[in-house]
């Protein structure tokens, strides 16, 4: 796994993303309507690590959260889970998406 | 394979940029729910619509046609729509929508208004200033445009003397309360749902339905602007009693709605699921929402009715209030799989949900 420390503090720049307090514990991907492994904690941690590769990989995923915030209702470290993914959006749209006007 | 995303999300922001909405209607399609309502231009107090409830019939349209790209490789596609888009409007053309659609959602709107009058409020519109407020735009991290989008919106509420906006669907009222105090400096509007300024009038009631409802909270309404008490009082008032599903309130469940352009496949299976968790409730589904209305309507089994709470709050607390039903929604070329036919007679296997 390729650690880019320059990444996250692309990612904090974007928009508001703060996923720290994550522990990693699940409850997140348990409740997800859409039951995709990777929403979105596994997705948190690669963004924390600095593993550009795998979140700008993973576009499919990241534009495919509902922003429904029942994750966020139950979340014992009290992330707000949907402001970061919507902060890993802005980062595709630029990256990825060739959006940087946008 | 979702629905091409760069290129999509591309036509959203070079619309909002250029033509100040996701899907630019015109000023007719936008204001046309006023008619005969006389209803006052600006004012400090104004009912804003965001163009949501205008909106869906086109949004409704458009996913029938996305629909048939999402299993196909369609980047292309999607690229030359992007390049023609910029050159001439496509929603005219993409999201054609027939009168009588248009008819039932500003029929909601004229509710809604009627509603307010009878509570005594008084408010203005503004007419083609009621602009989209970037909704989607920002959900999809759209950040760039839609910042200047709201500045925009902003001053134009401003240079209208606006001190305070009753929203009528929770998207709009989201956005307007607590998004865009973040990114417009200064930003000083009073925001409102209806919903919570009729609650708040306490109208009383001039009939008791006495009927039994699931209501589907909208993610919006419960997780974001914590609208959960209005709803629930003023259908109770109005003789409506609540048989809620155990995913309701701040634990509800999504209607799949946000995945509707994208991912109109995974959309309408969360559709379907929401569907059955309610009418294991009750056959009688409330929403409060356009979009959840229009997703939830799409995944409805013969049997099963979704309606906007508007439609039961008139018939409360309106004179004559009865309204005629929502058409259901007719599917287009790509049916995506609703199960039984579109239309339900009347009583038909009432209770019964046929599973995906």
């Amino acid at each position: 796994m390729r650690v880019d420390p320059e990444f996250l503090a692309q990612v904090r720049m974007a928009g508001d993303f703060d996923a720290r307090l994550c522990m990693n514990c699940g409850t997140c991907t348990a409740l997800c309507p859409l039951g995709v492994e990777l929403l979105p904690r596994h997705l948190f941690r690669y963004a924390l690590l600095g593993n550009r590769e795998k979140v700008l990989g993973s576009a499919e995923t990241i534009f495919s959260c509902l922003l429904c915030r029942m994750c966020e209702a139950n979340c014992p470290a009290g992330v707000h889970i949907a402001e970061n993914v919507r902060a890993l959006r802005t980062v595709v749209n630029r990256e990825v998406h060739g959006l940087a006007e946008a | 394979m979702p629905v091409p995303i760069a290129s999509t999300l591309g036509i959203l922001g070079d619309n909002l940029r250029k033509r100040r909405s996701a899907l630019p209607l015109g000023r007719r399609k936008v204001t046309a729910w006023t008619r005969g309502l006389d209803l006052p231009r600006g004012g400090t107090t104004v009912l804003y619509t965001g163009q949501m409830w205008q909106m869906v019939p086109a949004i409704n349209a458009m996913s029938r046609q996305l629909g048939r790209y999402e299993k196909r490789d369609s980047s292309r596609l999607f690229g030359f729509a992007r390049s023609m888009n910029r050159l001439v409007n496509l929603t005219p053309f993409l999201a054609r929508t027939t009168p009588g659609e248009r008819r039932a959602y500003d029929e909601r709107l004229r509710n809604i208004a009627r509603l307010l009058r009878a509570a005594g409020v008084e408010f203005g519109y503004l007419y083609e200033k009621d602009l989209y407020t970037g909704a989607l735009a920002y959900d999809e991290g759209l950040d760039r445009v839609f910042t200047e989008h709201a500045q925009f919106v902003y001053r134009t509420l401003k240079e209208a003397g606006v001190k305070r906006l009753i929203t009528v669907d929770p998207h709009t009222t989201n956005m307007l309360r607590s998004v865009y105090p973040k990114v417009v400096p200064g930003y000083d509007l009073k925001v409102q749902s209806y919903l919570e300024v009729l609650a708040e009038r306490k109208l009383a009631p001039l009939a008791k339905l006495g009927e039994t409802v699931a209501l589907h909270d909208s993610c919006v309404y419960a997780r974001y602007e914590g609208v959960l008490e209005p709803p629930r009082e003023l259908l109770a008032a109005g003789g409506v009693t609540l048989a809620q599903p155990e995913l309701s309130g701040k634990l509800t469940f999504c209607c799949g709605g946000p995945l509707e352009t994208l991912f109109p496949g995974k959309s309408s299976e969360i559709a379907r699921r929401r569907v059955e968790q309610l009418s294991a409730g009750s056959p009688n589904i409330v929403t409060a929402c356009p979009l959840c209305l229009a997703n939830l309507s799409r995944a409805a089994p013969p049997g099963v009715e979704v309606r906007d709470i508007s439609e039961y709050l008139s018939r409360a607390y309106l004179p004559g209030g009865s309204v005629p039903p929502l058409a259901r929604h007719e599917p287009g070329p790509v049916d995506r799989g609703t199960p039984g036919p579109p239309h339900a007679a009347p009583g038909d296997r009432i209770g019964q949900v046929v599973a995906p």
